[in-house]
């Protein structure tokens, strides 16, 4: 059997690089006019909270009135927290994520889960990120099943920002990756047509590295440079998803993008107002309001989804903490969103309404939002969306309206 | 006696098992590539690093109290940068040091396969500095004391060194787990459970989370471990920053986990359920598994996994028997190489080729090995690096690994004949494509930097 590498292009990469963006802009043209027309623009960015988010903490339902008793000292006080409405608000460091819900640009679904009921991490990551309704049915990630379901009719492509791809990208579609930091001075366009030429029969690499290529080149030739290593604060993750809607915003980008944040996994000293969970959500707020300002008036075209593998126990656990519980925060973001208020019910935080007497239960299967944002916003069809990106939910009903 | 496929078996051995070929450590391999593998075992573990500077690494106790003083610098500090920062580099200088020492001994061991051993026991039992600075400061020192020594010993002895372990102890949240009913949690309105690292014992360390247990089974065994905690700053001196059993933070009564009830009421309850953990046949299966995904395949062959948890489970878990039944294993000598390397293992491997090790903490280990995706000590999760070649080949990583290739080539490209230090880098492994491409490379540099970049490179 023979595979041939990805078709390249004929201009050598140093003298794309010469011309530079205008050069770039050239080779990239037939991808760019199929990218816009096509989609019409519009954009899908996906950040993962890995460690399982807080949601009795991102969007605190200080009207609820068991709340304050069941966190003691990790409760959001009213009088701090950013009010939604008279059941709900934002943690404090949500402040970007406030001025969104205000003006229409981001909404909250308060009691979201996964198909099936698991505390692991991990499997409950691989069950977010793969779409399947049972643990392991499915190897590949929605997003990439996305992709091939607009495509060819609609060819786009996707974007994973960091070292290792996630899942929800896994498949047989390439995606691109790209991370700051490690970029040699001295690649020699001699060693590279080698390694390519040895990639040629490698499924695994040769793909790989000629998307990885492709990409560094427009990240080179956009002059974006950033040193390696996560992002700690809320002005590193502006600056990280500053580099994301450059990448996003450049003829012929990537319609999709995926992101993560980890450090949510907060057992111990999880803090309330200030501290370790408080710092984390600043990221978010940080990544939320710089791809807002990257994308500019594309912003206008885009949703970003917000999602987490599983919420916390609702009571305060013995190290003011929480450990692994059930339902959790989903927040959608983006101009391209419609105006609305809380998605779905709120169960309320009663003793009698918690699963096993412990976690904030779900009113939503977290497919529901997925499928209405990707029915709505990026044209794909009720029947594959119940078949092929989320395998077997025919009877999981898309939220129509959303964008 | 020297069988037709000698040449393959030798190579696989130095690469797959091994580290990556030093010069003339296929050779050595070569008349008997198992005998090779199974003299590396021995009874008292892994290696241990050691110090370039001479003196002896700190234990985890005097890196807690070093933790202790760092976190008040800091608090003297105020906002005065210059000073956090000398308290910082104070702190972090000797996770360096170390971080280094075990680099130079993974890149010029003559028992790589006992190293490699070790690593995957150390990504088994991961800790990690995400969680904060006392991990920084401690983490090596779990490495070396909690896993090394432990690696060719029975699992429960490794299981328990590790669940005892401080470092373990304040990664996944145990210090201050406090029964509701205990004489503290009855005192004080605040304290109580934390059920973070009975879970991932139960899930990552021993049984495997589709062995059936319930969210029942991870709360009474977090009861169980309530009262394992560590001396802190107010205890006595000679408890400072190491493992204490606290009678007044321990859940009174019996427990049951996974199906057996315990009556002990005191440290000896947990340690009875880790033990039986340790011999549960889940976790036979969830370590075979493991071990031969790490080894041979992400997807690995059934038989050898059932070799594997035939081992485990006959000889009690001991580990150097395991280690012999994975080299004895005729499934795990496939002639394909499935695996790819991890950044550390390419890094190491790389080093191994030109005969060299690393020198610059920064510009050789920590700079690297953060741009290719395996920042040291640092892995996202308590489930450790992943094995499987998915999450390591992503365009970027592989971009980034070309980027290191070329560096490192004009770093260290080694003199003599390119084609004879790919030969002996990779021995019967190296393909007719990757020999015929560095034979036309135009320098050195080039061709070694074709050589760590070739597919058979990159894989084991």
């Amino acid at each position: 059997m023979t595979t041939h590498a990805p078709e390249r292009p004929t201009v050598s990469r140093r003298a794309a690089l010469a011309l530079g963006g205008a050069g770039l802009s050239a080779i990239l043209l037939g991808q760019a006019h199929a990218a816009t027309t096509d989609l019409g623009g519009r954009k899908l960015v996906v950040i993962i909270c890995r460690g399982a988010m807080d949601g009795l903490s991102v969007c605190p339902p200080i009207g609820d009135a068991d709340y304050a008793n069941l966190r003691g000292a990790i409760a959001i006080p009213g009088d701090q927290a950013l009010k939604l409405d008279d059941t709900f608000s934002l943690h404090p460091s949500l402040s970007g994520l406030h001025g969104m819900v205000q003006s229409g640009q981001a909404r909250i679904a308060p009691a979201v889960a996964i198909p099936q009921r698991i505390r692991s991490h991990f499997e409950a990551q691989d069950m977010l990120e793969s779409g399947g309704d049972q643990l392991y049915g499915v190897a590949t990630g929605w997003l990439n099943r996305t992709l091939q379901a607009v495509q060819p009719s609609r060819p786009i492509k996707a974007l994973s920002i960091g070292p290792q791809q996630p899942l929800i990208l896994h498949g047989p579609v390439e995606a691109e990756s790209w991370s700051p930091g490690g970029r040699s001075n001295s690649q020699s366009e001699r060693v590279t047509a080698a390694v390519q030429a040895l990639y040629q029969d490698d499924y695994l690499l040769g793909p790989a590295l000629a998307t990885g290529l492709e990409v560094q080149n427009q990240a080179m030739a956009q002059g974006m440079t950033m040193s390696g290593g996560g992002a700690q604060s809320g002005g590193d993750a502006k600056a990280l998803a500053l580099t994301t809607a450059k990448f996003m915003t450049q003829p012929g980008g990537p319609s999709i993008a995926v992101l993560s944040l980890g450090g949510f996994d907060t057992h111990a000293g999880q803090g309330a107002v200030s501290g370790r969970l408080a710092n984390r959500l600043a990221v978010l707020d940080g990544t939320l309001t710089g791809l807002q300002a990257g994308l500019g008036e594309q912003w206008g075209k885009t949703v970003v989804i917000v999602a987490t593998e599983f919420g916390r126990t609702a009571h305060v656990n013995g190290t003011s903490g929480t450990d692994h519980g059930t339902a959790s925060t989903l927040i959608l973001a983006g101009g391209a969103l419609k105006r609305g208020g809380i998605i779905g019910d709120w169960p309320t935080l009663q003793a009698t309404r918690l699963f096993e007497n412990r976690d904030l239960a779900p009113t939503l299967d977290i497919r529901q939002v997925f499928k209405g944002v990707l029915a709505d916003h990026m044209g794909v069809s009720r029947a594959a969306l119940d078949h092929n990106v989320f395998p077997g939910s025919v009877a999981v009903k898309p939220i129509y309206g959303l964008a | 006696m020297k069988r037709p496929d000698a040449n393959l078996h030798a190579a696989i051995a130095v690469t797959r098992f091994g580290l990556g070929a030093r010069p003339g450590e296929i050779t050595d391999a070569l008349t008997d590539p198992q005998g090779w593998l199974l003299d590396q075992i021995r009874p008292e573990g892994a290696d241990t690093p050691v110090n370039l500077s001479g003196a002896p690494f700190p234990s985890s106790r005097q890196r807690v109290l070093d933790f202790l003083a760092y976190r008040e610098a800091v608090q003297t500090a105020g906002k005065d940068p210059d000073a956090r920062k000398t308290a910082a580099q104070a702190l972090n200088s000797e996770t360096g040091a170390e971080l280094h020492a075990r680099a130079v001994l993974a890149a010029s061991t003559a028992a790589p396969f006992r190293e490699r051993w070790a690593l995957f026991w150390a990504n088994h039992f991961s800790v990690s500095v995400i969680k904060g600075e006392e991990l920084a400061a401690t983490a090596p020192a779990f490495d070396r004391e909690a896993i090394r020594p432990h690696v060719f010993g029975r699992f429960e002895g490794l299981l328990l060194a590790s669940t005892r372990h401080p470092a373990m102890l304040m990664y996944l949240d145990q210090q201050r787990s406090t029964g509701p009913n205990s004489a503290l949690g009855q005192k004080r309105d605040k304290t109580g459970l934390n059920e973070n690292l009975a879970r991932e014992v139960m899930e990552l360390h021993t049984l495997g989370a589709d062995a059936g247990y319930t969210q029942a089974d991870v709360t009474e065994f977090a009861r169980a471990l309530t009262g394992w905690s560590m001396g802190g700053k107010a205890g006595p001196e000679d408890q400072q920053g190491i493992f204490v059993f606290r009678p007044v933070m321990h859940e009174p009564g019996p427990r049951t986990v996974f199906g057996r009830t315990y009556s002990q009421d005191d440290e000896a309850q947990a340690i009875a359920i880790l033990r039986d953990l340790a011999k549960s046949p889940h976790t036979a299966d969830h370590v075979a598994r493991q071990l031969a995904t790490h080894f041979v395949a992400d997807a690995p062959p059934p038989e050898l996994v059932a070799t594997l948890k035939q081992s485990f489970l006959e000889t009690d878990g001991s580990l150097d028997h395991l280690a012999r039944a994975l080299i004895t294993s005729p499934a795990a000598w496939t002639p394909g190489a499935a695996k790819l390397k991890t950044p550390y293992e390419f890094l190491i491997s790389s080093h191994r080729a030109a005969g060299t090790t690393p020198v610059d903490l920064r510009k050789d280990l920590y700079g690297p090995l953060t741009a290719l995706g395996q920042r040291p000590y640092s892995a996202p999760q308590p489930n450790g690096w992943s094995d499987q070649a998915s999450d390591w080949a992503s365009p970027d990583a592989i971009v980034k690994r070309l980027s290191f290739a070329q560096g490192f080539a004009s770093a260290h490209a080694p003199l003599g004949d390119p084609i004879q230090v790919a030969k002996a880098s990779l021995g019967a492994r190296l393909s007719p494509a990757a020999l015929t491409a560095i034979s036309r490379a135009e320098s050195r540099e080039d061709a070694f930097a074709i050589l760590l970049m070739s597919p058979e490179f990159q894989r084991r």
